[in-house]
Order: structure tokens, then sequence, then C-alpha cells
């Protein structure tokens, strides 16, 4: 099966039996190609995690921002106009000296479409969604990232239309940046809890 | 129900598969199935917490063999046939590659892309106003119920008859028990609740670590 049970390659007539469905619902005039298209661009290149780390850039530089976002993610996330599909109530959660939070959706596989766009399929695996609240101190090496053991990992399981965001710790050595650049640095694992962003050459 | 899809605290399934520099889309058919999955709401009744209950309805062998978007196919095809857009020679031929006959006209031109995109921007959320009071308040100590209901649900297995804290409460929101099985959005209070992950796991958890998770409240009892 190759390296992870989730990801293995689909039967190969999956593109078959895609392309037999659409044609059918195309022809009956129940679908519009186009429409499919517009859908696939949207998630394939305008909505993905740039957005979630223009978000977490603002919270950065912007104390007043981080104040309304931590209150209410909803309305501060909802400023910046992302397509709100999957992440219509959405609550932000910072990382501190004490506490290390880590999302995850056990029952299916929810995640903060407007900020952070489709799911990584490790986040999608019977791994991931079967680990994370049990041992996600194990988890967290696996990514690379390893918690204290004075602090608290804290793990929100997204069983409703609540979704998640982690705030990241900003990494020291980059007063001078610009929220531009400070957004550059952060990534989509730091959004999920998977990942600390590290200051430029610290990679 | 007990089904495959509630996988909190399993064990077995290996290292978590990451892999870098990921695409989007593994390949193009994954695109189209999150494409269509999203255009069939426009003719077929349904909603998210049906959708759901469709897969976790999958038997449990083939959940595990399948991808993701293959899971998505599967529940596009699942509601053609409980609607009536195909049956199960049109299934069949779809499952073969060939393209199936479709048993319901269009009444209207379908949706066009500015629609579906439109309403892909304004979401579809699930809080909605009601009159009653909420049960409990941040601070309260609740406890799970020990429930195990036929059809779908969103109280975890793994945090069943257990003892947790209020930390937030969401106002009401869809109840999706009864959503999903098409009986009504029933809006109940939500709350996310905290629970010590040793009172979830035991010994073997970090003694500070800790497990929220949102829960309406006909799941919880006074502690």
């Amino acid at each position: 099966m190759g390296k992870g049970h989730d990801h293995q390659h689909p039967p190969s007539d999956m593109t078959l039996r895609v392309k037999a469905l659409e044609t059918a619902l195309v022809d009956k005039g129940l679908v519009d190609p186009a429409t499919l298209d517009g859908i696939v661009d949207l998630y394939e290149n305008k909505v993905g995690p740039k957005n979630g780390a223009k978000v977490v850039a603002r919270a950065w530089v912007d104390p007043t921002f981080k104040k309304k976002l931590l209150a209410d993610g909803t309305a501060a996330i909802a400023a910046f106009g992302f397509p709100a599909l999957q992440g219509e109530d959405m609550v932000v959660v910072e990382n501190t000296d004490d506490v290390h939070n880590l999302v995850v959706c056990t029952l299916c596989s929810c995640y903060p479409w407007p900020v952070l766009g489709l799911p990584p399929a490790w986040y999608k695996s019977s791994a991931y969604r079967a680990r994370a609240v049990s041992e996600p101190r194990k988890v967290l090496e696996e990514f690379g990232v390893t918690v204290e053991d004075g602090k608290e990992v804290r793990v929100w399981d997204s069983t409703a239309e609540i979704r998640y965001l982690v705030l990241p710790e900003r990494p020291s050595g980059t007063e001078d940046m610009s929220e531009e650049q400070l957004a550059d640095l952060i990534t989509r694992d730091s959004m999920i809890g998977t990942g600390v962003v590290s200051a430029p050459g610290k990679g | 129900m007990d089904g495959i899809h509630d996988m909190g605290g399993m064990a077995g399934f290996g290292p978590i598969p990451i892999e870098t520099n990921e695409p989007v889309f593994h390949h193009a058919w994954e695109g189209r199935v999150l494409a269509l999955n999203l255009t069939v709401t426009t003719f077929l009744p349904g909603n998210l917490d049906y959708g759901r209950s469709i897969i976790e309805n999958i038997p449990p062998a083939d959940y595990l063999r399948m991808s993701y978007y293959e899971r998505w196919f599967d529940r596009i095809l699942a509601r053609c046939k409980l609607n009536g857009v195909i049956d199960e020679r049109g299934a069949a031929a779809v499952e073969r590659g060939d393209t199936p006959d479709i048993h319901i006209e269009a009444k209207n031109p379908p949706a066009p892309p500015d629609l579906v995109l439109a309403f892909i921007q304004s979401g579809n959320p699930a809080g909605r106003e009601i009159e009653a009071a909420p049960a409990f308040e941040i601070g309260d100590v609740v406890h799970t119920k020990n429930m195990r209901p036929d059809g779908h649900t969103r109280l975890p297995r793994y945090a069943r008859d257990k003892t947790g804290i209020i930390v937030a409460h969401h106002g009401a929101h869809v109840l999706p028990d009864s959503n999903a099985r098409m009986a009504g959005e029933n809006p109940t209070h939500l709350y996310s609740v905290r629970f010590a992950a040793r009172s979830l796991w035991g010994e073997t958890a970090h003694p500070k670590d800790t497990v929220t998770i949102d829960l309406w409240e006909t799941y919880l009892e006074r502690a």
C-alpha cells in the first residue's frame, strides 16, 4: 500500500467513473460544466493557507485586531472577504508560553476552508484522526514539533460547525519585518498546530 | 452510530502520512468530485449532516480502502440513486466508466457558476436563534451521556460517559442527529466542553493535556 493507508493510489478507473457521471449530469442539463470549472479554480488557485497567513500576520502587528480576532474570530475574519463556506463560525485559539493548540476532526475531516483551503491528505488520514486526540505529543513529534513538558497540549476536535484556526507564536528575530514579510513565513501547519513558525534562516 | 468513521483513539493506523509540497488535488478527478459534490446540492434534497451520514454508512472495509474523494464520489452516486436520478443499472454503468441513463430531466437551467460561487462566498451558517435559555454556562461541570444512537450523532464514542467543563457557549446550532435524518433542524444550544486527557485515556496521557469537543446540550447532563 505504499506510505499510509489513506493515501493509496485510487483505482485507475476513477477518472472514467467521475467523467461518466459528470457527462450524464451535464447532458441532462442538471450541471453546468463551467460551474465545476469555477469551483475547482477557486480551491486550487484562490483559497488556501495564504488567506490564514494574512490573518495571523495582521494579528501579530496589530494588537487591536488581535484582540478582536480572539474575541470574535468570525467577524474579524469576515472583514477579509474570503469565501465563507466551511468556516461560517470561526474560533481562533492562541499558542502561548503555556498552551500549544492542535486541531483535528476525528469524525470526518472538518477544516477551516476560508483560511486554509482544502485539507491536506494527512489531515484526512485515519492515522491523524485516530491519534491526534489520544497521543498528540507523539503525533507532533512526527511533524518535528516538540512540546515541552510544562505546556498543555490543547486538542480541539471539530465535531460541530465551529472551525478552528491556531494563532501561532511570532518568532523572535522578526521584530523589523513588515506584515507582508511575516505572512510569507506563516505555514499551513502552524495554523493547524502541527507546526511552529520559524524566523527566516532558522527554518 | 458506532461506525468506522468514529476514529478518535483507535490504534493500528501507523504514522501520519505526511507529504511535502502536496498538491491541492492529487488527480484531476478529485477536483471534479469536490465541484460535483457542491453542485448536486442545487438540485438534490439533503444537507450537510445528511451527507455525512451517507459516508458513515459506507461499509467499514470499503471506508478504509477508499480515499476521501472516493468516499465523496460514492456519496454523490448514492444521492443520485436515492433521489431517482439514476437507477441501479445506471449506477453500475458509472462504476464501469460508461455514461449512464439519467431518469430526470432538468426543470430549470443548471446552476450557473455565479450562483454556486455566491453560495460558497456567503456560506451556510448552522447557528439559529431560539427562545429556550441555555441549560449550562461557562464553568459548569457536565457529564456526557452514555448513548449509542443508531443514526448520525456528533458525540464521539471516546467522549461518552465522561466529565468535562464548559469553556464556551456558541448559541443554538442545527442538531445533526435530527437534521441527518431529514427530520428537521431542531436547533439546540452548543457548547465547547474541555476534558482532561487523562479522564479520556487514562494514565498514558500527559497530565497537562486536554481535549475540547463541541457538544450539543442534548448530549450533556449536569455532573
